[in-house]
């Protein structure tokens, strides 16, 4: 009898991994909305065939090499239990021995699942950074380099509480991810938009011109579509729900997830409304977005009031951002800079306001560690991908539209421009 | 012959084009534009920064008509179009060489 529930518990944790990584699988069609949305009509095709892409060579890098590099699971995944050479007898005698409420025992491919939708997301911030002016396959060539190396280095010492290069330990906490997911893809792009250049035509002599997306309707979507897929990034990393406790933290997770949200965007609306006098509908998705990363950290803990007002710290702290790194001429068509990696970081350190575990110096030294082996990382990867192949594409291509240069296919053929 | 264009604040389109149809007019093409006389843009917002919008929307009409029926077909389009207020566009009238119907090749006041 003891067994049975033994192995309804092994069932219901790996299906929760299951389902919770499809949730966060889903977040790659909301980066890809969003980001179609908001880069023009003539960039529209590229930006999706970039997001496409870079979700198939993140989980095709994290199984050869990245999911051993970050946890051990073995090169081409030969240290997960396949079909065919999974032992019940011996899963069912460690779940016992864990006993029902100790360590989760669940099957090691649903444990790579989820990890690998992480992978992918923290890859697709970089993408809407450099959008309408990066050349397509230099940018997938720095994607094989960051989601089979960079990325899973970094998540070795922190979730795979490995040592940093043998020097020190991590004392850092972050749930699911602000600093190891966001702030990582953010720091990323950061380097590539600063080897890159803005967009021609963005700052002139007359001033920062706007260059408005072509999709508002589809930006909307993506931001639905990577609210809901954040109930799986957040409620996932619980990592296991047979149990009271574990289920009810779980639910909290997803309420504060929501709540945070919407803390987020209603705050990012007022600021925009108050600086710029009109209700602007895309600083309002970066405002969700932004309390989406600020709860990140520490979902679990707030309450949701706590929750709400982190969000929206992060939908305030989210639109000064943006119109701050126009005015240092950081050209980032989508704000992904802005909602991942300042709003990540402010997720970092909002952890201390309800984790009693959590230090400050263990979240700084936890952020600067991160930050800076992403970003000298990337720097070189994005370095020497400009020396040998160039990154960005050429004047009359970014002017034509990249659509034609790189992909051959326009994204809305009928329409006739006037 | 003469050729008549027009250029229409957009949400008139359809008063103008049945005036033209009540004084006989048989055919009109129409085209989206953007353009502006005396009339002056306004200032849009994206993300923090600034445009001003000089181009606005408007319709262009071209209608081509037989000698004897310009002045009524003038007639019903300017009253159909306009407003009162700044913007309601402007007409265009100017020679027509040759006009030819392609099914049946028939020319002049016939292929009006």
């Amino acid at each position: 009898m003891e067994n049975n529930v033994y192995e309804l518990q092994f069932a219901l944790n790996t299906f929760y991994f299951l389902v919770m990584g499809a949730l966060v699988m889903w977040m790659a069609a909301g980066f890809a909305m969003l980001e179609a949305g908001l880069v023009r009509a003539k960039n529209t095709t590229e930006i999706l065939t970039k997001n496409v892409a870079l979700y198939a060579v993140a989980c095709t890098m994290y199984l050869i090499c990245g999911y051993q590099l970050m946890y051990g699971g073995g090169w081409f995944l030969s240290g997960v239990d396949t079909v065919a050479n999974l032992d019940v007898a011996a899963t069912l005698a460690q779940n016992a021995e864990n006993g029902f409420d100790g360590d989760a025992v669940y099957a090691g491919a649903s444990d790579f699942f989820f990890q690998v939708v992480f992978v992918a997301t923290a890859m697709s911030i970089v993408s809407g950074a450099v959008a309408e002016r990066m050349r397509l396959w230099a940018f997938l060539a720095f994607a094989v380099v960051m989601t089979g190396f960079i990325y899973p280095i970094e998540g070795a010492w922190t979730w795979g509480g490995a040592t940093v290069f043998g020097m020190y330990e991590l004392s850092y906490s972050d749930y699911a991810g602000s600093g190891i997911v966001h702030l990582a893809g953010a720091t990323a792009a950061l380097a590539g938009v600063l080897l890159l250049g803005p967009r021609k035509g963005k700052y002139t002599a007359g001033g920062i011109q706007p260059i408005p997306g072509a999709n508002l309707p589809l930006a909307t979507l993506g931001t639905f579509i990577l609210w809901v897929g954040w109930f799986g990034f957040n409620g996932g990393s619980t990592l296991k729900l047979g149990g009271i406790a574990v289920a009810n933290e779980v639910a909290y997770v997803f309420l504060n997830t929501n709540a945070a949200a919407a803390g987020g965007l209603i705050a990012a609306l007022i600021t925009a409304r108050l600086m710029f006098g009109k209700a602007d509908l895309t600083m309002a998705l970066n405002g969700a977005l932004a309390g989406l990363v600020a709860i990140t950290a520490e979902p679990a803990d707030p309450t949701a009031l706590l929750a709400t007002v982190i969000g929206a710290i992060g939908g305030v702290l989210v639109v000064l951002s943006i119109v701050t790194l126009d005015r240092l001429k950081i050209d980032d068509p989508v704000g992904a800079i802005s909602v991942h990696g300042v709003v990540g970081i402010w997720g970092i350190f909002a952890v201390l306001l309800s984790d009693a575990e959590a230090t400050f110096m263990g979240q700084l030294i936890g952020c600067l560690t991160i930050f800076v082996w992403v970003f000298v990382a990337s720097l070189i990867v994005w370095g020497i991908l400009k020396a040998v192949m160039g990154i960005r594409v050429s004047e009359e291509e970014e002017y034509e539209g990249v659509d034609l240069g790189e992909c051959g296919l326009e994204a809305y053929p009928e329409f006739v421009r006037t | 012959m003469k050729m008549i264009t027009a250029v229409i604040k957009p949400f008139k389109l359809d008063d103008v084009r049945e005036a033209l149809a009540a004084v006989g007019a048989q055919g009109v093409t129409v085209t989206e534009v953007k353009g502006f006389g005396r009339q002056k843009g306004h200032t849009e917002l994206y993300r923090g920064a600034e445009y001003v919008v000089d181009f606005l929307p408007k319709v262009k009409l071209e209608v081509a008509v037989a000698e004897g029926m310009l002045d009524a077909a003038v007639e019903a389009i300017i009253s159909a179009a306009a407003t009162g207020k700044i913007g309601d566009g402007k007409v265009f009238i100017s020679d027509l060489d040759e006009v030819i119907r392609i099914r049946t090749r028939e020319t002049g006041d016939e292929a009006v």
